[in-house]
């Protein structure tokens, strides 16, 4: 309880501070619109085009390496924080995780996929 | 019961509050620096109504970032560019700065305070996931970005939240990495009881700070911390002379104002961890709870609530160092090729943080055995 009080303050404290920051100028702020003011900004050029084009998929290989790093990240806190505990057993098993991702981390290495070019 | 929970809702405001103003002062803190390195004056113009001038006050600079800056920021016009998702457009802004304002709930600031009957610690909230509960909320900062880039119908706006999100999600790994192992060295995931641990001396004279113990994860979080605030060197996602302003080029007033507090805030999460994990947190050098034990064995008494202040005190000092040497180093270096910075964060940090893992939890289940 004493815990979660803190938390609930501090997130419902922050949102609503936040939400008045993102939402106060849609009350006080003068309001005229007119289309060419709303294009979006291309240089002032009107958009050629559509804003949601292709980009290079190498973005996406990024994120599937990040989503394998990070499990693995949040999968050694655990075992970091009872490092002690667990001693020997826990490092031997440790590393067999670790290593497997090394060998995924020196396989994407090779490949060329953290090349940018 | 009823006045702990009191306290502890008192605890978790004023901690927002002052992040909020901490934020605020380091965008003035951040023009006065700049202007010193780049040897001109900087924001030193400001009167109320001719008031300052005609007192004769030589620099409201600070007036200007703190008063009349937002009040202007926040009567401008709300503009969101024709086909753009208005509800996502409203809600990147909202996703990119709560998440780190959620943060500091966990950052201890000071030791155990016993008012009356009431005994806490000057923490917002100390749960023993707090390392984990830092991890998950910085990785939430990135939808703020990605999403404000994508619903905004631009183009620049769309490349800058891509290469945010890849850079974001590259460095979060390095950054774990380093968490990892200042988790592995103390054993705990309580940020108190990490401060806790670095009391004390080594050889008589040398303070039990984390830095010696893991320099290199250091660094690592250092460097790693930079990155996810997106400032220069690694300010890639709105590097203005190729993107406009990346992610946020669509964002008028109070919207571009909490994209700009998000950075600010990031810098000051950055130093709080930095101080927290590897500076002590409010440990002062030779400081116990009755006073301090200098180094020849000399014992100086002060009162508790002395040590609790003066721990307090530490604990800002240290933070706003580390907040000045980020503004020193981005108005130092210059920005990064999109192709360094993925190198450098995969091939370099990545690997150096594997290894600096793997050397500790060695080392520590040996000194264990």
């Amino acid at each position: 309880m004493l815990t979660w009080v803190p938390i609930g303050v501090t997130i419902g404290f922050a949102a609503l501070v936040v939400a008045i920051m993102v939402t106060i100028n849609r009350l006080v702020a003068p309001r005229h619109r007119s289309p060419v003011k709303d294009l979006p900004f291309e240089c002032g050029n009107p958009p050629s085009g559509s804003a949601w084009g292709r980009f290079s998929v190498h973005f996406y290989l990024v994120a599937i390496l990040f989503l394998v790093f990070d499990v693995e990240v949040i999968l050694l806190i655990p075992w970091a924080a009872e490092i002690r505990r667990l001693a020997g057993f826990g490092l031997g098993e440790a590393l067999i995780f670790i290593a497997v991702l090394v060998v995924g981390l020196v396989y994407a290495w090779q490949r060329g996929a953290l090349d940018w070019d | 019961m009823a006045v702990d929970l009191v306290i502890a809702a008192i605890r978790a405001v004023v901690m927002l509050l002052l992040v909020l103003n901490l934020s605020a002062i380091l965008l003035w803190f951040e023009r006065k620096g700049s202007a010193l390195i780049q040897d001109r004056i900087g924001a030193n113009r400001a009167a109320i109504l001719g008031v300052g001038a005609r007192l004769g006050l030589p620099n409201l600079g600070i007036v200007n970032t703190l008063l009349a800056d937002p009040i202007k920021m926040f009567t401008k016009e709300d503009f969101v560019p024709a086909g753009a998702d208005h509800f996502l457009h409203g809600l990147a802004p909202f996703l990119a700065l709560f998440p780190v304002l959620v943060t500091f709930a966990v950052i201890p600031i000071g030791d155990t305070v016993t008012i009356g009957a009431h005994t806490f610690d000057l923490v917002a909230a100390d749960f023993n996931d707090a390392a984990l509960y830092v991890l998950a909320s910085i990785g939430i900062g990135v939808y703020g970005i990605a999403l404000g880039g994508w619903a905004s119908n631009n183009r620049w706006a769309l490349l800058g939240g891509i290469r945010a999100s890849a850079q974001m999600i590259s460095y979060e790994i390095a950054m774990g990495l380093a968490i990892v192992a200042v988790v592995a060295t103390y054993g705990t995931l309580s940020l108190q009881a990490i401060v806790r641990e670095q009391g004390g001396v080594w050889f008589g004279w040398l303070p039990r700070w984390g830095i010696i113990l893991q320099p290199i994860a250091f660094l690592l979080l250092f460097t790693a911390g930079m990155a996810e605030s997106k400032r220069v060197p690694f300010d890639l996602p709105e590097s203005e002379s190729e993107l406009v302003a990346g992610y946020f080029t669509e964002y008028s007033g109070g919207k571009q104002a909490v994209f700009m507090l998000t950075d600010f805030a990031e810098v000051a999460l950055v130093a709080m961890l930095v101080t927290t994990f590897f500076f002590g947190g409010w440990q002062v050098p030779w400081l116990y709870r009755d006073g301090f034990h200098l180094p020849g064995g000399a014992l100086v008494s002060i009162p508790y609530w002395a040590v609790v202040v003066l721990g307090v005190v530490a604990f800002w000092i240290k933070t706003i160092f580390f907040c000045w040497l980020q503004i020193l180093i981005r108005w130092t270096l210059p920005r990064f090729r999109y192709d360094q910075l993925m190198r450098f964060g995969w091939k370099l940090l990545v690997p150096i943080g594997l290894l600096n893992l793997i050397v500790t939890a060695v080392v520590v289940v040996m000194a264990g055995s």
